[in-house]
């Protein structure tokens, strides 16, 4: 039987090659395994690029390379003015994916939109949980199972989302991965089959891309759409080539077995920037890399301490050893690509001599304190221990004795959110969407005291401040309440910034029109590739 | 001889049993939370936390949870991976041909060459080629593999541009997987070169992977000609006038192979820890890199299962091992 | 387990086994050790790293911890663009290869002493146990190492370290607990076949204690093959405790553990070969300097290979 289904595919997969005789084939090395295909239940970048980047699309998308949004798969919408229903008005004509195991009958319409989100939100559902285990991360975390009330459905293109609170964050939800749409008529044929599970291995969307075929841990292909709505691609066919080592993957590209890789080494820019059939692209990533203080834990309680603290560290020797260069020196809580990012902020200097008198000034002598340094790599940190160790040199110098502090990651994640914590922790953040609000009241509001908030900090002139602009739905006015929000952050001063990733994206010159995108995601529509 | 292969055959049982409960054991007491790991830095709420938890069972009495564990094992169900929610049985027979393929290339390079390299040290004993060949072998055998592959890497992918760095085959071929095993499907996929590629990827994790259970056969054939080579039947069969290679070659290997069999027997449970480090450093597809992801995600269900899958391979293969060295030593049986 | 096969990992040649006679006199021993260069040469590679070991912190260069920050990469003082101050050149933060490398040598040696030692304790005391008291008790202790050696030891060591923690301590636990079994049966099976012997009921008649016996009757006879194995499992446990920290499993960054010093080189693979080429040479002179030792002892221990 198996053997059959791998002959059939076989022939398929020969009428497929045979009739492409010329086809363009951009291979990209990706990083990892996707967890799946079915974008909603993941929380991985990986499983993201594999899936709603290529194989779907969302009812807003985010234009290429950048935050604005653009519609997608709804041509418009529009926000009641009590801020408490979304409307969409969605696109006509989009076909979803033929496939060797769906043959779609209908275009996309309201039910498939519906399916969507309520697949995420009614726990009555036999696809709340369609495998052992699978739950919808993102859909909790990002407040929609809490926001949304009802979708209703106005007619075959029109859905109104009926919300439960007035909430200016919500709408940049919509280009997330987990917003993306599938098709109703794929997992109603799925239902009646008893094969739910495989909605997650063997994917339909209407994206640019129609999934091929998976070899674990190895190969992902796919191919251009022909009848995609926004036209075929110019590449015929696109491979991940799982490739998990950065230097493999660099390697791989000089020798032409890929033509773009992310996550270089550090070490290995340089030598590529100098390599003629190279180009590399660089850009600021949608991350924030800091150490918190706890705020609650004396002497750290008191911001000239750790105004004082934040003047030691002597950032651009972190850019230079843990970086590699591929950091810029951090100054807020918010990346410079951010719309929120307040530019007129002035970062403490390195000045060591400053920070031991003002900790003499403070009545702070002989401190000893604890640093946390995460067991990971992370994109805003790609060495919390190497960080840890030149912060531990850094405080040294005036007189602070650090003891390093590690553990094993979910347990660092557990306990460097305790009330109590003892030390000051280093962690970051990369932003789940576009909204300033992802850091700035996540990382920094009251509410996550004791969980998000590692700094244990609760202001109440800078809660006021993000909590006003969550409700404010002109981006002007909500701009002005979050760079006032930032300034109160830099007096005050609950973390050290320490950087922001640079996100390096090498590929061979041959290959066009590819944008990085701010958010970290790596997306294919329409790049191009010369002979 | 059934006698011995059945009080073998009843041994493997408690030790298959206990197999089970170890990995089950091991599997209650790691630290780190996978839900927790999974959330990442946006975290969990601790009722969210308590529902995953449930979920999957956690909750529920440790004897309870090994009661049903059992009685989940003897239906054929191996659980579901935390990370990807698939059944761990399947994940592992999609990366298994991988592993199964290098670990056979490495076992037939170092058999092959550990037995001639071991024959002709013994013959020529004492002489140059000897001592060098014994000396290569005893630096084969202290060698930390995982910087043995990066030095590979350097000289023939990097420096000289031999050989591609990672994967199983050049991305140009592609035809879908009939056996798993990618010598056999690009052969069977009739496309001119695949088979090639597929050659020229391996080249360098084979080596890796063989280089020690290579000095270990070449050390072990050795010693076992030099014992019958000085036993008195052989020198029976000198005086009969038999030629030099003759004698080795028929009364010498036969009876020194025995103890070799063994050994390349043994090999298999090598070849599983030095997969570990293969794969990890040539992105290889296979089981030895998929513990370790899951081992770092905690991906609990999964390293349990390939636990419990490993040890009962190798199980396996020594009980073979076993029982053949019974069926050529007939002496064993009674001991 | 009745068939006593012999260790492919350990003692790669036969006759180690549990009938190996009374260990001769020291100075006959000797004797027959010096014989084999190979075995003297290891010996005397083993005692200038032992020396290197003990004398780092006088003999290295710079402190190990220590960042030039100047420095960063720095090739090898005889290549272009190295520095005379840093002979093996620096790592990525800027420490000097060389004395990171002294000071290793502490950590490997150290690694190699305590595994042996647990591991040897642990695995005399219970292959005592269970080949003298015999019964149930020997039933369920060989079933136990047989469950410890189903698995392939570098994936027990991995998972017993992610029980425990990363860390070099933990490393070494869990090596000793993988490497226990194998002590434990060549103790067995030399007691089950000494335990019959007339100088034991000799002793026992005498009115020798259980203890006694166990100890000072029996156990003074099986050393040789014990001697032999404790050599060959120093090199392994060296080697896996390496690939461990090379997994990120062992000693943790910043500790000069040779194998943690390479996983934080492979970044560095085509950029920097000499992060990637020392602390591997370091592994291999060491672990080569133990085995030729150990085949020395060997031959010089194993009646049945010796030279006539």
């Amino acid at each position: 039987m198996k053997l059959m289904k791998a002959l059939l595919t076989a022939t398929a997969m020969t009428f497929a090659v045979a009739g492409a005789a010329q086809a363009k084939t951009l291979v990209y090395c990706s990083e990892g395994s996707p967890e799946g295909f079915d974008p909603a239940p993941w929380t991985a970048g990986t499983s993201f690029d594999a899936s709603s980047r290529t194989i779907y699309n969302r009812l807003i998308e985010f234009a290429p390379g950048s935050t604005e949004t653009v519609p997608g798969l709804a041509e418009s919408w529009e926000t009641s003015d009590d801020g408490m229903e979304i409307t969409f008005h969605l696109r006509q004509g989009v076909k979803f994916h033929t496939t060797p195991y769906f043959t779609p009958t209908r275009d996309f319409n309201a039910d498939d939109v519906i399916f969507s989100f309520m697949r995420q939100l009614d726990k009555s559902s036999p696809w709340y949980e369609y495998a052992p285990g699978i739950a919808w991360e993102y859909f909790d975390s990002t407040g929609m199972a809490t926001a949304i009330k009802e979708i209703v459905r106005v007619d075959d293109h029109t859905v109104k989302f009926v919300l439960t609170r007035a909430d200016a964050t919500i709408l940049a939800t919509f280009p997330m991965d987990f917003a993306s749409i599938v098709s109703k008529e794929y997992a109603d044929q799925l239902d009646a089959a008893g094969t739910r599970e495989r909605f997650n291995t063997h994917p339909v969307g209407t994206g640019a891309f129609t999934f091929v075929d998976y070899q674990q841990d190895a190969v992902i292909r796919y191919q251009a759409f022909a009848d995609y709505w926004d036209g075929k691609q110019p590449i015929d066919d696109l491979i991940f080539a799982i490739t998990v080592d950065p230097g493999v993957r660099q390697q791989k590209l000089v020798a032409g077995e890929c033509d773009i890789i992310p996550y270089p080494n550090p070490a290995d820019i340089e030598g590529m920037k100098a390599n003629p059939d190279l180009t590399v692209m660089q850009q600021e990533g949608f991350n924030i890399g800091y150490l918190a203080y706890n705020t609650r834990q004396a002497p750290f309680d008191k911001p000239e301490v750790r105004r004082a603290l934040n003047k030691a560290i002597n950032k651009q020797a972190i850019i230079d050893a843990v970086f590699q260069g591929t950091g810029q020196a951090a100054v807020a809580p918010l990346p410079p690509t951010s719309w929120g990012y307040n530019d007129q902020l002035v970062d403490d200097p390195y000045d060591p001599a400053a920070a031991r008198a003002e900790l003499e000034a403070a009545g702070v002598s002989g401190l000893k304190m604890k640093v946390w340094a995460m067991p990971v790599q992370r994109p805003y940190n790609p060495n919390a221990r190497r960080m840890a160790e030149l912060i531990q040199a850094d405080f040294a110098a005036i007189g602070v004795e650090v003891e390093i502090v590690s553990m094993e990651w979910g347990e660092y994640l557990a306990q460097s959110s305790a009330l109590d914590r003892d030390g000051a922790v280093l962690l970051g953040w990369t932003g789940d969407n576009a909204d300033p609000d992802n850091f700035l009241a996540v990382l920094l509001g009251c509410d996550g005291v004791g969980s998000n908030n590692r700094a244990q900090w609760c202001h109440q002139p800078y809660e006021d401040l993000i909590q006003k602009a969550k409700t404010t739905f002109d981006q002007e006015e909500r701009k002005k309440l979050y760079d006032e929000a930032q300034v109160i952050f830099k007096q005050e001063a609950p973390w050290a910034t320490i950087a922001h990733s640079i996100v390096t994206m090498p590929m061979r010159n041959s290959v066009q029109n590819f944008k990085q995108d701010p958010l970290g995601i790596h997306r294919f529509v329409g790049v191009d590739k010369s002979e | 001889m059934l006698r011995f292969a059945l009080s073998r055959l009843l041994l493997v049982v408690p030790t298959f049993v206990g197999i089970t409960l170890i990995a089950f054991l091991f599997i209650r007491i790691l630290p780190g939370d996978p839900v927790l790991l999974m959330a990442g830095e946006r975290g969990v709420s601790p009722e969210r936390h308590a529902e995953l938890m449930a979920q999957f069972g956690f909750d529920k009495p440790m004897w309870r949870q090994y009661v049903d564990y059992i009685g989940q094992l003897l239906q054929g169900n191996f659980g579901h991976s935390f990370s990807t929610k698939r059944p761990v049985l399947e994940e592992f027979m999609a990366r298994f041909p991988a592993t199964l393929e290098l670990a056979l290339c490495a076992i037939v390079l170092a058999t092959v060459l550990g037995v001639a390299a071991g024959i002709l040290a013994a013959v020529k004993r004492g002489s140059w080629i000897d001592q060098a060949t014994m000396g290569t072998a005893l630096v084969g055998y202290s060698m930390p593999i995982f910087w043995w592959a990066l030095l590979l890497i350097i000289l023939f992918s990097t420096s000289l541009g031999w050989t591609p760095v990672s994967g199983r085959i050049a991305l140009t071929h592609y035809f879908p997987s009939v056996t798993g095993f990618m010598l056999v499907d690009s052969l069977l996929s009739g496309r001119p070169g695949a088979f090639a590629s597929a050659v020229h990827h391996l080249v360098l994790p084979t080596i890796v992977l063989a280089t020690i259970p290579l000095a270990v056969i070449a050390r072990q054939t050795r010693s076992a000609m030099l014992e019958v080579l000085g036993e008195v039947y052989m020198m029976t069969a000198r005086s009969k006038g038999l030629s030099p290679s003759r004698v080795i070659g028929l009364h010498a290997l036969r009876n020194a192979l025995i103890p070799v069999v063994t050994t390349i027997g043994l090999q298999v449970s090598v070849l599983m820890g030095g997969a570990i480090l293969t794969e990890t450093i040539f992105s290889w597809p296979g089981i030895g890199k998929w513990m370790i992801d899951s081992i770092s995600r905690r991906d609990y269900q999964v390293v349990q299962g390939g636990l419990l899958l490993i040890a009962a391979m190798v199980m396996l293969v020594n009980l073979t091992v076993d029982l053949l060295y019974g069926l050529v030593n007939p002496r064993v049986r009674h001991v | 387990m009745t068939v006593q096969t012999p260790d492919p990992t350990l003692d790669p040649v036969p006759g180690a086994g549990p009938a190996a006679q009374p260990v001769p006199p020291l100075l006959e021993n000797w004797h027959y050790f010096t014989r084999s260069r190979g075995a003297v040469v290891g010996l005397g590679v083993f005692m200038a790293l032992v020396a290197i070991a003990v004398l780092a912190p006088w003999i290295a260069p710079h402190d190990p911890a220590m960042q030039y920050r100047d420095a960063l990469l720095v090739p090898p003082a005889w290549t272009a663009g190295g520095r005379e101050a840093f002979l093996f050149g620096t790592d990525a933060v800027g420490r000097d290869i060389l004395s990171r490398m002294m000071h290793g040598a502490r950590f490997s040696l150290l690694i190699g002493l305590v595994v042996v030692t647990i591991a040897l304790a642990s695995g005399i005391i219970v292959g005592l146990v269970a080949g003298y008291v015999g019964g149930r008790t020997d039933a369920l202790i060989m079933r136990l190492m047989d469950i410890i050696l189903a698995f392939p030891s570098l994936l027990l060591a991995l998972v017993l370290v992610a029980i425990l923690g990363p860390g070099l301590f933990n490393a070494m636990l869990a090596i000793a607990l993988v490497l226990q079994p194998h002590f434990a049966r060549l103790t067995r099976g030399a007691v089950l076949a000494e335990k019959s012997r007339e100088y034991v009921t000799a002793a026992s008649v005498a009115g020798a204690g259980h203890l006694r016996l166990m100890f000072f009757t029996i156990l003074p006879n099986c050393l040789g093959p014990l001697i032999v194995q404790a050599t060959l499992s120093f090199s392994s446990a060296i080697l896996d405790a390496a690939a461990l920290g090379f997994l990120g499993m062992g000693a943790q960054p910043p500790t000069p553990e040779w194998g943690t010093m390479l996983a934080e080189a492979r970044e560095f693979i085509s950029s920097a070969w000499w992060v990637v080429t020392m602390p591997g040479l370091a592994i291999l002179a060491t672990v080569l300097s133990i085995n030729l030792i150990g085949d020395g002892l060997r031959d010089t221990l194993d009646p049945k290979l010796k030279r006539s």
